[in-house]
């Protein structure tokens, strides 16, 4: 096994996710399994290949894009429709700023 | 009259001759779905008022003599990963369960702006994140050809409510296999288009390099229908192709003689006879109607499941992020302080196979893997593009079995996610290389219980019309049906 439970601990607090200990080792073999299964792509020389990040086509810039002109979305009430803690037309969420 | 078996052409003509109102049409799926909805669960969330305003609506414009648009009355269900102002969008998962959005997605904008009647929200894999529908945070949806089977997935609930009468079309969404795979599993057709035909502003992203939305239909008139009502350019949507959209369903009747059919060898090999028996019959019917097979190599197949679980969970780990218990969803009533909160919230919200994508993505972007894992897998991915590219210098569209198994049962494969995941082998394939596909029911598994067996059609990039044209000469042909 090439994983171990410190790599999903520590992967787990990179994803903020607050794992059980049942739950690391439930997930431990199964992603060590899906990353050995996944090694088969190192059989494939793609030292001249170059990376797919996304489906594009050829032709002119894309119309699509628009410009970037402020307007009107959402007002800040439905913006905040389903905030879980909302105060003074703000987000409200735990202290993060120590006082002196 | 049985009004949940129609078809939109069928509901066009019985509403413009008057022998049935929208209103009618409407209630006849509500009832319906009272009826028969308790032991399939394809919806989450039904919304009743909003169809029958919608349905009024149409009503008044027949009634004035007016024109009516191209989707008039049509009862719709949409995956619960799209949103709908107003209306609950969950995408399955508890972290969204009382989640009301404030703006309509680009596609149920269209349907609506073309008179469709949105009947509610669909049943998924949680965040479309599975192959069975078996991961949504609420229930179970069962396939309507036997209950202890699983309607496929992710779009598991649109597909079920299309093929039960419980809706005429649906829309779903289509990231690795998720539209086609639970129609081939409950026996009717669904589309993914080209990557960016449809716009994806207002689905819930998943993995942005890879999501499609698309229609399910009972037939491919329906879903050339759909399909060319919520494609187009859109400028909330920067990846939504500006390419003209042709009207498919003219193109339909055009024939497929002399088109050249490919048939990769790499999707064969290997496949159950209860499966490839019938794709075998489907290329001979094919052949019949003037076309010609042609054996084809594309020879990256087999690495397609690792390069695509190491992106679609790479994007989905990032996209994921925004759940954190700040601006909408649920929030842990249990912290500290910041980091304890967005922890908890995200433990206690997401279930267990969004969790494990996340790690398995959050790995694979990590700090020393990078290169291991996503850039290599994305260079894969030129590779499994490139086959395609050049499959098609030599044919027309390509045929292939949609999944490997038909409808298995409930609970079968939950314990073994890499097993859930090699499933998706003939699909994940067109998702990487961006090229649409469509799933359309190629006749029935022998045994007992005869289950549904699909048959993909992939075109090249934009060639949409060609693989419509192909899919409805074959259900023309009794293809369907095909034994």
């Amino acid at each position: 096994m090439a994983l171990t439970e410190k790599d999903v601990r520590y992967v787990a607090e990179l994803a903020h996710l607050e794992l059980t200990v049942a739950e690391v080792k439930k997930f431990l073999p199964q992603l060590d399994s899906i990353l050995e299964y996944v090694n088969k792509l190192n059989e494939l020389d793609t030292s001249q290949v170059e990376p797919m990040a996304q489906v594009t086509f050829g032709g002119p810039e894309n119309p699509s894009l628009r410009s970037d002109e402020p307007r009107q979305t959402f007002s800040r009430e439905e913006a905040l429709r389903n905030a879980p803690e909302q105060d003074a037309g703000y987000f409200k969420v735990p202290r993060v700023i120590e006082r002196e | 009259m049985e009004l949940t078996s129609l078809t939109i052409g069928e509901i066009r003509n019985l509403l413009t001759q008057k022998k049935v109102s929208a209103e009618e049409l409407t209630r006849g799926h509500f009832e319906r779905i009272a009826s028969k909805d308790t032991d399939i669960r394809a919806y989450l969330t039904l919304c009743p008022e909003r169809a029958l305003e919608q349905a009024r609506r149409i009503d008044r414009l027949i009634a004035a003599g007016e024109p009516l648009p191209a989707l008039a009355g049509v009862p719709t269900a949409v995956k619960d990963v799209i949103v709908t102002r107003g209306v609950r969008t969950t995408c399955s998962s508890r972290i969204l369960e009382n989640y009301i959005p404030t703006y309509d997605a680009t596609a149920v904008e269209r349907l609506e702006a073309a008179g469709a009647c949105i009947l509610g929200k669909t049943n998924c894999d949680e965040f479309a994140m599975g192959s069975s529908t078996e991961n949504s945070g609420f229930f179970p949806t069962r396939n309507p050809h036997d209950l202890e089977r699983v309607p496929g997935g992710s779009s598991g609930g649109s597909a079920a409510a299309v093929a039960a009468g419980l809706a005429t079309v649906a829309l779903g969404s289509d990231t690795g296999g998720s539209i086609r795979q639970p129609a081939a599993l409950c026996g009717v057709a669904g589309m993914m288009g080209t990557y960016g035909r449809v716009s994806r502003f207002g689905l819930v992203a998943f993995a942005s390099s890879l999501d499609h939305i698309g229609p399910f239909g009972r037939t491919v008139r329906d879903v050339a229908l759909m399909l060319r009502t919520v494609a187009g350019r859109d400028p909330y949507d920067s990846a939504a192709a500006p390419a003209p959209v042709p009207d498919y369903e003219s193109e339909l009747d055009q024939g497929v003689s002399g088109l050249k059919v490919g048939v990769p060898r790499e999707y064969f090999a290997g496949l159950s006879p209860q499966i490839g028996d019938n794709i075998q019959k489907g290329i001979a019917l094919l052949e019949k109607l003037g076309t010609k097979a042609v054996p084809i190599s594309l020879p990256h197949t087999d690495y397609a499941i690792a390069s695509y679980y190491l992106i679609a969970t790479a994007e989905a780990s990032s996209n994921l992020a925004r759940f954190d218990g700040v601006r909408y969803g649920f929030r842990s009533p249990e912290y500290s302080d910041l980091r304890e909160m967005y922890e908890k919230t995200r433990d206690r919200g997401f279930g267990v196979e969004v969790k494990r994508r996340i790690m398995l993505g959050t790995y694979a972007l990590s700090s020393g893997y990078y290169d291991a894992y996503y850039l290599k897998a994305q260079k894969v991915r030129t590779l499994i593009a490139r086959d395609f590219l050049d499959a098609f210098k030599e044919v027309d569209v390509i045929l292939a079995p949609t999944s490997p198994v038909p409808a298995f049962k409930l609970g079968e494969r939950l314990d073994d996610p890499l097993q859930m995941y090699l499933a998706d082998i003939y699909t994940v394939n067109a998702s990487l290389a961006g090229i649409p596909g469509i799933s359309v029911p190629c006749g029935k598994t022998r045994g007992d219980p005869r289950l549904p067996v699909g048959m993909q059609v992939l075109a090249r990039h934009f060639d949409e019309p060609r693989l419509l044209r192909v899919a409805h000469a074959f259900e023309k042909a009794g293809g369907f049906e095909i034994d």
